[in-house]
């Protein structure tokens, strides 16, 4: 509290009126009664959660995962999802295990399938040694969260060359989650950087680029991208290619942003404080910079996090056509080009688990841009 | 009215000329040309090739040409003859390829949007009237399901359900014996037949962003004096919502075809590769691959004006249907 306010009304300083659950609002910072109203949003607060869980997945994915994301089981191609169990004939373990698999050919359909051994149990240890890696790419390790000592445990399956797709999963979420958010930045960039110049200058420049916004926004995304992403040298690094198609989707997703940006700016470019600031001489970039930019960075954060669904579901779609991410890297996508066909649907519907997680990842995303939207006007009811 | 559309029709043209200038940059944008591919592919295959041949190729597509000339050429042919190249994959010119195959994806894109408006306006309606309910969070939860699942996910998912449990396999926009047969009433029939399925698949996509549109607008409207008036002399929520707020809340429906036609187009191109649909992403997948670049470019130019035009006839309707909104 201001402390001069406190010498002319004495009696705010008093006890009570502070532990006044309705004076709180008075004195809370904007960001503070955002929190308030998003906590109040209960499947933005899931979501919120389901995010949080994921990306933590996804960072320490070399210590979840029990695999290598390109470790070959040979003899294991095709792998159904194991059951966890507790308890069989032989009772109950505290200790979960698996049955061990053996591979059979069906005679009549000449097709290979596995088999649950019921006579032996597989447990599964915690925090075994296994494969060796760099956690956080700096501390070697080779720790990890769960395994099966004597025997495979395959969570997932496994696909075609035999590589647990739970493992891969794991990995591929650092890819598929990453490229989004690098993505929703440079989108970031440009459209705070064009939104902004054409709301703060307004004329011709404002005609120009709203006409090229409209042009980008008329072309229809996905081929767009496809064509953009065919342009790619085929020799490019898996690197260069991830980058290369990051810039990509963010070439033409730039352009939501943008209008919102302009939008905002036309709005409160001629409220009294920056007109204050303008006559006490304050340069243009600053007025930018430290006035304009903060009172709407709520609203930008809301449309940012909207706009990273729209980027992982690029990211996917391309990839799964085989234009986008290409193996050795591993994304959900990647992933899912294994799936591309009726038969191997068949023989192996677990293919697409990764598809859950684009699902899962997308949803949380969008109730949490819905509920940080609704937070992002503290005063609206 | 006659002087907006005039006004519109002029605004395009800019818009027209860009479209083209970044589809021409699409079709220079792969390094090399197809010319080097197909020398690459003549001399794997054992045929000698001379220089002077070469140069008679390069000459005859015109490759010898600054490359600002090549794209008056182009644009010259599409003008003057409805010549958009040459497909060097097909050896075939660009125009004979295309027409059929961009009409049928019009048609898959147009019904599935209509299947987004007919799945959207019940379930929005019945989310506003009886908000925040179960029901209501239920609805915006399955319509948010249906954004968050990428298209060719869906088709998947509804390709293994149709062969595992129904036994037969959804695919293509004809059955096998119409497939080359010339347009009849029957081949009709079996588009049809065919159709539901991308509809479907497309359609869901669209459907959460316009239930969330509509909804809002509903609400709006509901919470409107006259609203409370009409319900105060004792008409029935039913009769009054369908006779007034419903009418208003529409517009919706019009004024998004701008951003929902490009979005069905998108989800039509992947959702045509999955399915093996005959219309233009499959097409222009292909001509991307092998760098049929003339091909390629044609599909985007075509796609994209067609989004346009629709845009343009959304702002017409939306003027004719909508009186508050100003000509400007």
């Amino acid at each position: 509290m201001d402390p001069n306010q406190a010498a002319i009304h004495p009696e705010l300083t008093e006890p009570e009126v502070l532990k006044d659950a309705e004076a709180k609002v008075f004195y809370a910072t904007q960001w503070q009664l955002m929190w308030w109203k998003f906590r109040k949003h209960k499947a933005a607060m899931a979501a919120l959660v389901i995010v949080v869980m994921m990306y933590l997945g996804a960072f320490f994915a070399p210590m979840i995962a029990p695999y290598r994301a390109d470790e070959r089981h040979r003899g294991y191609v095709y792998v159904p999802p194991q059951k966890i169990r507790f308890y069989d004939e032989q009772g109950f373990s505290l200790r979960p295990f698996v049955y061990p698999l053996r591979q059979e050919i069906d005679m009549e359909t000449m097709q290979r399938h596995f088999i649950e051994d019921p006579t032996t149990r597989v447990p599964i240890h915690f925090f075994v040694r296994g494969s060796s890696y760099k956690l956080l790419g700096l501390f070697p390790a080779d720790i990890h969260l769960f395994g099966a000592e004597d025997g495979k445990v395959f969570l997932f399956g496994t696909d075609d060359l035999g590589r647990d797709m739970f493992s891969r999963i794991l990995f591929g979420g650092q890819i598929s989650m990453s490229i989004g958010l690098v993505g929703v930045f440079l989108s970031l960039f440009l459209g705070l950087l064009f939104g902004g110049i054409s709301g703060y200058y307004g004329g011709a420049v404002d005609n120009v680029i709203q006409r090229v916004i409209e042009v980008l926004r008329s072309f229809p995304t996905i081929p767009l991208w496809m064509a953009l992403s065919a342009a790619l040298p085929p020799d490019l690094s898996p690197i260069g290619v991830y980058m290369g198609i990051t810039i990509i989707l963010s070439l033409i997703g730039w352009t939501a942003l943008g209008r919102q940006v302009r939008g905002k700016v036309l709005a409160i470019k001629n409220e009294d404080f920056v007109i204050a600031a303008r006559l006490s001489g304050t340069s243009e970039p600053r007025i930018i910079l430290s006035h304009l930019i903060p009172s709407f960075m709520s609203h930008i954060i809301a449309s940012l996090t909207l706009a990273i669904p729209s980027m992982i579901l690029a990211e996917t779609s391309l990839s799964f056509l085989g234009i986008g991410l290409r193996p050795p890297v591993v994304s959900w996508g990647v992933m899912l080009q294994k799936a591309q066909n009726v038969h191997a649907l068949m023989m192996a519907p677990w293919l697409l688990i990764p598809g859950i997680f684009v699902i899962l990842y997308v949803l949380a995303f969008n109730f949490l841009g819905d509920g940080l939207r609704d937070a992002a006007d503290p005063y609206g009811n | 009215m006659l002087r907006y559309i005039a006004k519109r029709l002029l605004n395009m043209i800019p818009m027209l000329i860009l479209i083209s200038i970044i589809s021409f940059i699409i079709i220079q944008l792969p390094p090399g040309s197809y010319l080097h591919t197909m020398m690459a592919e003549l001399r794997a295959a054992g045929d000698q090739i001379s220089m002077d041949q070469i140069e008679a190729l390069r000459i005859h597509y015109s490759l010898d040409q600054p490359v600002h000339i090549q794209y008056l050429n182009w644009v010259k042919g599409i003008i003057t003859e409805g010549n958009f190249g040459f497909s060097f994959e097909w050896n075939r010119p660009v125009k004979h390829l295309i027409w059929e195959r961009l009409a049928l994806s019009l048609v898959v894109s147009v019904s599935s949007l209509l299947v987004s408006w007919i799945v959207a306006f019940p379930i929005a309606i019945l989310s506003a009237l009886k908000k925040h309910t179960f029901l209501d969070y239920f609805l915006t939860f399955v319509g948010f399901l249906g954004l968050s699942t990428p298209n060719f996910m869906l088709a998947l998912i509804l390709m293994y359900i149709s062969s595992v449990f129904f036994g037969f396999s959804v695919g293509g926009l004809f059955s096998p014996e119409y497939l080359m047969a010339p347009w009849s009433a029957a081949k009709v029939v079996d588009l049809l037949k065919h159709l539901w399925v991308p509809m479907v698949v497309i359609g869901t996509s669209g459907t959460a962003g316009l239930i969330r549109v509509l909804r809002n607008n509903l609400l709006d409207e509901l919470g409107k004096p006259y609203v409370v008036a009409a319900r105060s002399k004792g008409i029935g929520i039913a009769r009054l919502t369908f006779k007034y707020p419903v009418r208003i809340a529409l517009i919706p429906f019009i004024s998004t075809v701008g951003w929902q036609l490009p979005q069905m187009i998108s989800g039509e191109a992947v959702t045509a590769t999955v399915l093996s649909l005959p219309t233009a992403a499959p097409l222009l997948l292909g001509a991307l691959r092998s760098q049929d670049m003339y091909l390629a470019g044609s599909f985007l130019l075509l796609l994209s004006s067609l989004t346009m035009i629709g845009t343009l006839i959304s702002d017409i309707l939306l003027v004719l249907v909508d009186p508050r909104i100003r000509y400007e």
